[in-house]
């Protein structure tokens, strides 16, 4: 007789230990009716699993699965302040509070068993939380939601309100124009802005219900969206809301008539549709090769048709400060060369052009909370450095000095002292230069005359593009690389946001990638191999006829 | 030995024992059920009046202006500069004081139909504080002709966020449980905010420009009554009602009150020692 719903609370023994409620012994039964004991026996039995101490214990049969995995992040009282939480934006789920993001509720109501184990399994991307579904039995897993659940006690007095979902209808290009008018009309832009990307202006003052700084998502990276980028997932967020957050429910305007569900699907194929491509990773960045003058501007139609590369970015967490929460998550990387220079053109999201003073405020709130734990008292800021200082947007790209011969490159993180870099850094404020890095952040001069950089950038609708260019042969080889032709030439990204209080070492980071130079195909790739194949052909005719005249010869001789 | 009767009775009390084992999940008393809901507040025998005045004391804090500049069709709205409402003080009096019956009352009261209705104009809610009974329907309605989001973060009750795209109301919302103080706030106009003050009883009230306040249809007694402020925090009073009677009650406020802690959420009950653990709220020096 368990209140709490959903889960079925079946004893695993009857008549002992303290969940044997009365506590009779049924040994003590004697009866001359035989159909009386069994029937004692169900009785006792179901005593036991009525009683709240073994409804307790089922319901804490997940806690040891909890404790070792979970409360690490989430705490062992469940309220999201783990040892790992200050290390986290947004922080782990505070199951005391019951805000859960992700459900098929209505906003402000409780979750489903299914909307927890979805989330258990699969985890929320764009935050720390992994899936477990490859790590836990289905059975551990059932036993963390029951577990979860006795955090609050709203799950014994509520139940969670389900709402009705339609299925998907069809997309195209009409669905799409009708979703982006209804996300002009529902005023989406405000927070997401008129791209998507996030940097609307009632981007910078948010914060969610525990008062840590939050974004609004950049609705053109569907793979980090918390709940899943489908269409039919993008829908349901519209439909329940992001509770704990500031992205409210839309169930409300449908029921009262503003909005209605053929515009809400409409919306979300819009925003689906608002990701340039799905990004496959790809470890070498194809420069292929045209003739004439490389294009310059950023926003040249010549860039249209060039294959674009995703590299991926992570937090610095490698070297102290450390940085948990970059607020650039990959950059598109286009390649061209023309024999003579070579072009990259490198764009990523980054909600505003830094330093912009509407965003001083999240600058320095996300300093705050996000500094790292581990410095002691000598690493901290002196106190009148309490606000986060200003600082530009920034990318660097650096390369080996030398096309390396064989795998041995040097540190991935800007190199170090033995083995330093070359870099190309651009920023928002100032020009872009060529510099060498002894290390991880120790960006100084080059050690010698530069090789011609020279970069342009645009800014719109929270997206920075930028296109570097340079001679492909290095006017000083011994401090800068020259990019050879037709091999793979290492080089590794780093972004800095500003106005996210990125500077330093504070920023994003990738791995070594791989930019080649590609030469269309010589003629010989194909001529080569017919020829190969008729000289084959032809020798073996050749040898063929000879024998079989020798054999006719012997035959008829 | 088990006879007839004996087998009978022992059958019955073993039902009545899985029934007694089976009941439990109290929900740890929190506000009490879904009241009954009615029209009419039941009348009171002998009912009196309390009435009220906060004074305030010393100069008020400048209220912080608001940059409306995004908004621009919601600025037109404020001829003289939007401002916050953080202290509304003149003449020595305090308004958006919620005061409320906090002990002394018995029985128990059932949620009134009538909706309470918090509106949004300019980007801006009217009233700044409310009271609503458990249970009682809360709307809120939007007469911007623009986006704006509601959104209700208590503590003790479900929260809700809910979007207003355009002109509407929204569907009542209900607070199962007391509650002192649910802040109320928009996303989308991040200097938007309100309270609303959740009681189980209909007892409350919200001091006016004056300073003044009535609570009418008072049951004769002597009670405790709470205020509070969203700067200054709380204060309390007691006063006793007459059969027939009106009782008058006064809170000073003060500006040096400048740092009052200021409780938002939960209404403090100093009888329940079994409570819910409190709302986590951001604290970078604290977390470690």
């Amino acid at each position: 007789m368990s209140v709490h719903a959903g889960v079925m609370v079946i004893p695993a023994r009857t008549g002992e230990g303290p969940g044997s409620g009365l506590g009779c012994d049924r040994a003590h039964i004697r009866s001359r009716r035989p159909g009386l004991i069994p029937a004692l026996v169900l009785a006792l039995g179901a005593m036991a699993a009525a009683s709240p101490a073994a409804a307790q214990q089922a319901d804490h049969a997940g806690k040891p699965v909890y404790d070792r995995w979970c409360a690490g992040c989430h705490g062992v009282d469940g309220q999201g302040q783990g040892e790992a939480a200050a290390y986290m934006l947004p922080r782990p789920r505070n199951f005391v509070q019951a805000l859960y993001q992700i459900r098929s509720t209505r906003s402000g109501s409780l979750p489903t068993d299914a909307d927890i184990l979805r989330v258990i399994d699969i985890g929320m991307p764009g935050t720390a939380m992994p899936g477990w579904r490859e790590s836990l039995s289905q059975t551990e897993r059932n036993n963390l939601v029951a577990y979860l659940k006795t955090f609050s006690r709203f799950f014994a007095s509520d139940q969670p309100q389900v709402l009705e979902m339609p299925r998907a209808p069809r997309g195209g290009p009409e669905v799409v124009e009708q979703g982006r008018q209804a996300y002009q009309q529902l005023e989406c832009f405000k927070c997401h802005g008129q791209a998507g990307r996030g940097d609307g202006a009632s981007a910078p003052t948010q914060e969610d219900d525990n008062k840590f700084p939050i974004r609004p998502a950049d609705l053109s990276q569907p793979w980090m969206f918390n709940g899943g980028g489908t269409v039919e997932d993008i829908y349901h967020r519209l439909r329940t809301g992001l509770d704990g957050t500031p992205m409210p429910s839309l169930t409300d305007a449908l029921e009262g008539g503003i909005v209605t569900d053929e515009q809400l699907w409409a919306i979300a194929h819009y925003v689906r549709s608002l990701t340039p491509q799905d990004p496959a990773l790809r470890e070498v960045i194809e420069a292929g090769r045209i003739e004439g003058e490389l294009p310059a501007s950023p926003d040249d139609s010549a860039w249209d048709g060039v294959d674009r590369f995703w590299v991926p970015l992570a937090g610095q967490i490698i070297v102290k400060p450390r940085w948990f929460s970059p607020a650039v998550t990959g950059v598109w990387v286009q390649a061209l060369h023309n024999g003579t220079d070579l072009s990259l053109r490198v764009s990523w999201n980054d909600r505003s052009n830094s330093p912009d003073p509407t965003w001083a405020e999240w600058r320095a709130r996300v300093t705050e909370v996000m500094e790292p734990k581990e410095m002691g008292p000598s690493d901290a800021a002196p106190a009148d450095a309490q606000v986060a200082p200003e600082s530009p947007d920034a990318i660097a790209l650096w390369f080996p000095r030398r096309i390396p011969a064989g795998m041995e490159r040097p540190y991935f993180f800007m190199g170090n002292t033995r083995d330093p870099v070359y870099a190309w850094h651009w920023q928002s404020r100032g020009e872009a230069a060529e510099l060498r890095a002894r290390g991880p952040g120790l960006l100084e001069a080059l050690a010698g005359a530069a090789n011609g950089l020279t970069a342009q950038s645009t800014f719109d609708n929270g997206q920075w593009r930028v296109v570097f260019r340079r001679p492909i042969v290095a006017a000083d080889s011994a401090s800068a690389i020259t990019f050879t032709g037709g091999q793979p030439i290492p080089v590794a990204f780093f972004a800095w946001d500003g106005d996210n209080g990125e500077h330093g070492t504070r920023g994003a980071l990738s791995t070594w990638y791989f930019v080649q130079l590609t030469e269309p195909a010589p003629a010989s790739t194909y001529t080569t191999p017919l020829i190969a194949t008729l000289l084959t052909a032809g020798l073996g005719v050749l040898v063929v006829g000879r024998a079989q005249r020798r054999e006719r010869g012997r035959k008829t001789g | 030995m088990f006879d007839n009767r004996a087998s009978k009775l022992f059958a019955l009390s073993l039902v009545a024992a899985v029934a007694a084992c089976g009941g439990g999940g109290d929900a740890g008393g929190a506000g009490g059920g879904e009241p009954a809901g009615g029209g009419a507040p039941v009348a009171v025998a002998n009912a009196g009046t309390i009435n009220g005045t906060v004074d305030f004391t010393g100069t008020a804090p400048a209220n912080e202006r608001i940059d409306m500049s995004a908004e621009p069709t919601c600025e037109a709205k404020h001829p003289g500069g939007p401002m916050k409402e953080t202290v509304v003080a003149s003449n020595g009096k305090l308004k958006n004081v919620f005061v409320y019956i906090k002990e002394g009352l018995t029985g128990t009261y059932p949620a009134p139909s009538e909706t309470v209705t918090v509106d949004q104009v300019g980007c801006h809610y009217t009233p700044h504080v409310i009271g609503a009974v458990v249970g009682q329907p809360v709307a809120y309605k939007n007469s911007d002709g623009l986006a704006h989001n509601v959104k209700a973060q208590p503590t003790n009750n479900r929260p809700f966020n809910i979007s207003q795209p355009n002109n509407m109301t929204s569907a009542p919302q209900r607070f199962a449980s007391a509650e002192i103080m649910i802040p109320v706030q928009c996303d989308v106009h991040g200097w938007m905010e309100m309270y609303v003050g959740v009681v189980a009883h209909p007892y409350f009230a919200v001091s006016g420009d004056d300073g003044s306040f009535t609570i009418g249809n008072v049951p004769p007694g002597t009670y405790t009554l709470e205020a509070w402020h969203e700067k200054y925090g709380l204060k309390t009073g007691q006063v006793t009602v007459e059969p027939n009677g009106t009782a008058t009650v006064t809170f000073a406020y003060d500006a040096a009150m400048a740092n009052a802690y200021v409780p938002l959420g939960k209404l403090f009950d100093p009888h329940r020692h079994a409570e819910p653990a409190p709302r986590v709220v951001a604290d970078a020096s604290a977390t470690h």
